[in-house]
């Protein structure tokens, strides 16, 4: 078989188990957690007659184990069950209807600043390594390392302040529904998608330079420059090639971020995001909800790495035809 | 003030309510030697005041989760309060801004048999969003919603006084109590028992969002947002003058207020105190604060040691400068308190003398009456009671220390704090949102049997009063037994009541209104139907 | 330069080691310089916070938001506590924090990315396995219910922390130390019969140190950044405690307030720069470091 063919087929059915693994420990943790979904939507009004009478009514008077494997086996399904909320009504709130929304918000959010961040970084990572030590260098590199020291609301903060209150250019806030058109989400999501590359752009950036430099010194370089192959082309076509292994590392690792990480973004700018959703989901111990997130953010995380690997593979002779 | 002056004034306020052109109008100021500027000026700003019907009305809203659903009984919080309740529903009665009880959906209610029989008749032409005309059966069905074995409702507790609930014919209700309660009246207009539709299986709908307010049911997406559109059909007069009122959950405050800065909501309610100043001075903005019912308190358990000493209680109370903490930790935003949780605006409220403020020689003297050199305590506190009880600890704790008394401020995980500290730890932090009665008020957490009894006190006087007082008509009689009640609470009891505190929010100056409601958050939670644009 | 070079190779043996520091700080750049500085300030800060702090960490001194002068150099916070002495001590705790955090996840994630890489075989695929389940749950929202679960001390903070950020180290390290494992030099050490432990320090690690410790700068700013976030969401460190993170999250209301009021009040601004400066420093001197050991002669 081909390796690669190989080695997604395993990695798929890994991934498989670290789903599992990961809703057992998402499931525990909920457990572990004090109070219930009754307790956390009552509050300070609920009384012991009222919690059980919410606690008989969404099954939660029955052990864990026996809601685990009814959830799992909804799951398996491919039933990810209702929400808790208006379980016992008769408007349920089915899971996936919950999360679908959301998801598109989250995944339309991380591809517009994906498409941006990805190729600038890049960019801005080779020139820094060509132009290593320039003051162009010294610039991107305290620039960057600025953005990615500040912290994401502050960021996000400082953005509104000048493109949406000081000068009206941007909203706000970056409610979208599902009436929203595309044009108009994008420039809801703009402000949103222009902080998370600031973010993420100094880590792409600068793990790309960095493994760029550390090839510089090998032999193959060396005699490179000693042909007298010019600098910038011995940079692209003998080191690029060589350094993708761990640029695609830090690339997936980023492009999961945005996926996985933007809950405070998604907090300041108001925008319905997944993130949100599961910060919610814990807080009332919303169980059903909360594991379906956890498991797309899994799933993403594991594809995403997947392909970082595949780019690995592809890329060192010697993991693509072992001996 | 001359005669032209007056004629002037006359046309100015029917040519604002549209019955003089403002052509006509400035015409006769003309005539009458006004300048042409002052004849604008004059306009502009009698118009100003005036309400105007039109516009979408923006709200940015501090609460608001995922979980929110359309069960009122269930309703958790101002989002739902004042989207699903205030602006699409009523109630039976409303309070109105000045603490008054006022029918709503019922047009009049009378007390018989010593308040312990209640009738209420629903207002004639009154009709749900989709046409239906409400009668007693949806009222009945509404309520009883709440009484059902297994419900969930938070206001099950509150009509477990009602023995019978029936519908005498189409309009009228008839309730039976357990005792005589002359406030029943109070209780019915919570904003968890909206008058719902009935459903042919005799339960009630509230799925569907249909209810009676001024604005009918748009879009909800739980923890989001929830819009509503203007209802052509509503039954006040003079009320619901926006087209459209859209509620948004923002949970960040700073987000809330840039929001309102550029222009993108015209409300916000709990404003950030630390940048309140930087707010005020925009031009655009208007902040409001209203002192409610609501209170920060910290409770004792009073059948725990050594809080089982009235003494020891007592000296606890002169421990703290509260006057400190509302200027340190609340930057002045609210009125102290005086262990009586009974806020000054409530009907019947007085205030317990001698008042409770620092005073470190009463406090020792206190003690060594109850025989103590020294005291010290733990006392459990999380910023889930509410925001700044921490810090108020803390503070507290140094102040104390001049008393002869060490507090032990103990930081408890936020998550939880209500089902694992609240009722089960000796000392704790606590937050009541006020009751718009005395009697609803104490009978929900100083009431010898309340399942709230925050400070397990029972005291054998004050709940004899509290039962007669609930069926006494002579209101002299009536103030005279509340005022003794909460000389009792203040003497005697286990509560620290530190402060009642503000609702500080902000508003677009184009937007109108009246005298602003005490009892919650949102005027009254009433703001859509309350307020209007003025240009 | 290029001339010098051979001269200082030649003698290398002989010189002591201050005076191979000497040499080294030396050839060092500007941005090196910096760096170097600043770190140096701020571990000063941090080792002698309560000496050169005017007022006590926690201290309630004057009204809220004072505007800086005499008294206060940098003005007060929103309960009237001194910034300047806050942002001192916030070095002491921030710096600390991320320090132990950092240091414990590159020890935990670095050797175990090492050693799979190795080994392979069951043992990769095993710790690979419960990596890639705790690296697939949301860092943030994780901690946020670790730390409600077992409490929010600091050393629970620094001890969940460091948990989760040492997945993500030893992902780093295994898939670099995977390019080099296959490295003819490291089939060669196999051959040669060298055990596990040489191997690992004389072959892997230096091959793999430039891209971890670009991580190492990187990760322990992201330090901060997570305490900042989590006290964003209302946990993180437990007030009165001065940490940078969190000075910022307390003041975050104050971001949107610039120019257009007064009195202007800048108190985010100082942490948040504190923060930049060292992230900057660090990354800088990691840089300089990366040059040298890439075995690149100054080109200068």
């Amino acid at each position: 078989m081909h390796p690669v063919l190989k080695t997604v087929l395993q990695r798929l059915g890994l991934g498989l188990l670290t789903l599992f693994v990961v809703s057992v420990v998402i499931f525990a943790s909920l457990e572990l957690l004090p109070g219930g979904f009754a307790e956390a939507i009552l509050g300070q009004g609920a009384t012991p007659e009222t919690v059980a009478a919410f606690n008989r009514e969404i099954g939660l008077d029955r052990p864990a184990f026996v809601r685990y494997l009814e959830w799992i086996g909804g799951v398996l399904m491919g039933d990810f069950g209702y929400s808790y909320a208006g379980l016992g009504g008769s408007i349920k709130r089915s899971v996936s209807e919950l999360i679908a929304p959301r998801l598109y918000n989250t995944f339309f959010l991380a591809a517009m600043t994906a498409i941006v961040a990805v190729p600038l970084s890049l960019l801005l990572g080779v020139l820094a390594a060509l132009y290593r030590n320039s003051w162009y260098d010294r610039i991107v590199n305290s620039v960057t390392l600025t953005t990615i020291a500040t912290p994401e609301f502050f960021i996000a903060y400082l953005l509104m302040f000048f493109f949406a209150i000081k000068n009206k250019w941007f909203y706000t806030l970056s409610t979208v529904s599902g009436s929203t058109d595309l044009w108009e989400h994008m420039y809801r999501a703009a402000l949103p998608a222009i902080t998370l590359t600031l973010v993420i752009v100094a880590h792409m950036m600068r793990m790309t330079r960095a493994a760029l430099i550390n090839l510089l010194a090998s032999p193959y370089m060396e005699m490179a420059q000693l042909k007298g192959v010019p600098r910038r082309e011995a940079i692209i076509k003998h080191a690029l090639p060589n350094a993708w292994a761990p640029i695609a590392t830090v690339i997936a690792f980023n492009l999961a971020y945005l996926v996985v990480g933007v809950v405070v973004v998604e907090v300041v700018y108001v925008y319905p995001g997944i993130g949100q959703l599961m910060v919610d989901a814990v807080s009332s111990r919303d169980m059903p909800v909360v594991q379906a997130c956890a498991l797309i953010f899994a799933a993403t995380y594991i594809l995403l790495n997947l392909s970082a690997d595949i780019v690995s593979i592809i890329t060192n002779p010697r993991l693509l035809h072992p001996k | 003030m001359n005669e032209t002056q007056n004629k002037l004034n006359a046309a100015l306020r029917q040519a604002v309510r549209g019955k003089l052109s403002r052509r006509e109008f400035t015409q006769l100021a003309l005539a009458s030697g006004v300048t042409l500027a002052a004849a604008n000026t004059m306009f502009a700003s009698a118009a100003r005041a005036e309400p105007k019907k039109g516009g979408v009305l923006k709200i940015g809203v501090g609460h608001g989760a995922t979980t929110d659903s359309m069960d009122p009984g269930l309703y958790p919080d101002q989002f739902t309060g004042t989207a699903l309740w205030g602006t699409l529903a009523n109630s039976l009665t409303e309070i109105d801004a000045d603490g008054n009880v006022i029918g709503d959906v019922a047009e009049s209610f009378e007390p018989a048999d010593g308040a312990k029989k209640w009738v209420f008749k629903v207002r004639k032409g009154i009709t749900f969003h989709n046409g239906k005309p409400v009668t007693a059966e949806d009222v009945v069905a509404s309520l009883a919603h709440h009484q059902a074995e297994n419900s969930k409702s938070a206001a099950k507790s509150l009509l477990k006084e009602i023995t019978s609930l029936k519908a005498d014919g189409p309009d009228t209700v008839v309730f039976e109590l357990t005792g005589g309660n002359a406030d029943f009246p109070y209780t019915v207009s919570d904003y968890h028992m909206p008058i719902m539709p009935k459903k042919d299986d005799g339960s009630v709908d509230w799925e569907s969002g249909i209810r009676t307010g001024a604005y009918s049911l748009d879009k909800f997406t739980p923890g989001v947002q929830a819009s509503f559109n203007k209802n052509p059909n509503y039954h006040k007069e003079g009320k619901g003058w926006f087209d459209r009122v859209e509620f948004l959950s923002i949970k960040d405050v700073a987000a809330r207020t840039n929001a309102l800065l550029s222009g993108e909501i015209q409300y916000m309610d709990r404003c950030d105190l630390k940048t309140l100043d930087q707010l005020k001075q925009s031009p655009d903005h208007t902040v409001s604060e209203i002192t409610g019912y609501g209170h920060y308190i910290y409770v004792m358990n009073v059948t725990a040691k050594p809080f089982d000493n009235p003494d020891v209680r007592n000296a606890i109370k002169y421990s703290m400068n509260r006057d400190d903490v509302l200027e340190k930790v609340f930057l002045g935003h609210g009125t102290v308190g005086n262990d009586n949780p009974i806020a000054p605006t409530v009907k019947f409220a007085v205030d317990p003398q001698p008042r409770h403020s620092y005073n470190p020689d009463k406090a020792r003297e206190l003690l060594k009456k109850a025989g103590l050199e020294t005291l010290s305590f733990d006392l459990s506190v999380a910023d889930a009671a509410f925001a700044g009880a921490v810090d108020s600890a803390i503070l507290w704790k140094e102040h104390a220390k001049a008393c002869g008394i060490e507090i032990n401020v103990i930081r408890e995980p936020d998550d939880g704090y209500w089902d694992n500290v609240w009722l089960k730890k000796p000392f704790v932090a606590s937050y009541w949102s006020g009751r718009p009665t005395v009697d609803w008020m104490m009978t929900t957490a100083y009431a010898a049997d309340a399942a709230w009894n925050d400070t397990f006190w029972k005291n054998p006087k004050f709940n004899e009063l509290l039962i007669a007082a609930r069926s006494e008509t002579d209101e002299a009689k009536r103030a005279a037994m509340y005022a003794e009640m909460q000389q009792i609470l203040h003497d005697d009891g286990g509560l620290i009541n530190m402060l009642f505190n503000s609702y500080v929010e902000a508003h677009a100056k184009t937007l109108g209104h009246g005298k602003i409601a005490a009892n919650w958050q949102l005027d009254g939670m009433r703001i859509a139907e309350r307020w209007w644009y003025t240009a | 330069m290029t001339a010098q070079a051979p001269d200082i190779r030649s003698v290398r043996a002989r010189r002591s080691f201050f005076e191979n520091v000497k040499r080294t700080l030396a050839t060092a750049p500007i941005s090196a310089w910096f760096g170097m500085i600043v770190i140096l300030v701020y571990v000063i800060a941090a080792v002698f916070a309560p000496l050169i702090a005017p007022y006590g960490e926690a201290e309630v001194v004057g009204k809220a938001y004072q505007p800086s002068g005499p008294a206060f150099w940098l003005g007060t916070d929103q309960i009237g506590r001194d910034l300047f002495s806050r942002l001192i001590y916030g070095a002491r705790n921030t710096v600390g924090i991320a320090f132990m955090t950092t240091m414990l996840s590159f020890l935990i994630g670095g050797t175990l990315g090492v050693l799979t890489a190795l080994k392979r075989g069951w043992l990769d695929q095993g710790i690979s396995r419960i990596v890639d389940a705790f690296l697939a749950i949301p860092v943030l929202i994780f901690a946020l219910m670790l730390l409600a679960v077992f409490g929010k001390s600091i050393w629970m903070l620094i001890l969940i922390l460091a948990l989760l950020d040492s997945t993500r180290v030893f992902r780093l390290a295994r898939a670099t130390a995977l390019n080099v494992v296959v490295m003819d030099y490291v089939e060669a050490a196999k051959l040669r019969g060298e055990g596990m432990g040489w191997i690992i320090f004389k072959e892997v690690l230096p091959n793999i140190l430039p891209p971890m410790i670009t991580e190492f700068g990187l990760r322990f700013c992201f330090v901060f950044l997570t305490i900042s976030a989590l006290s964003f969401l209302g946990v993180g460190i437990q007030p009165p405690t001065a940490d940078w993170g969190s000075m910022v999250a307390e003041s975050k209301t104050l971001i949107t307030f610039p120019v257009r009021t007064f009195p202007y009040i800048p108190a985010p601004f100082y942490p948040a720069i504190a923060i930049a400066l060292l992230t900057v420093a660090i990354n800088f001197v990691v840089d300089w470091f990366l040059h040298k050991t890439s075995g690149l002669r100054d080109e200068l």
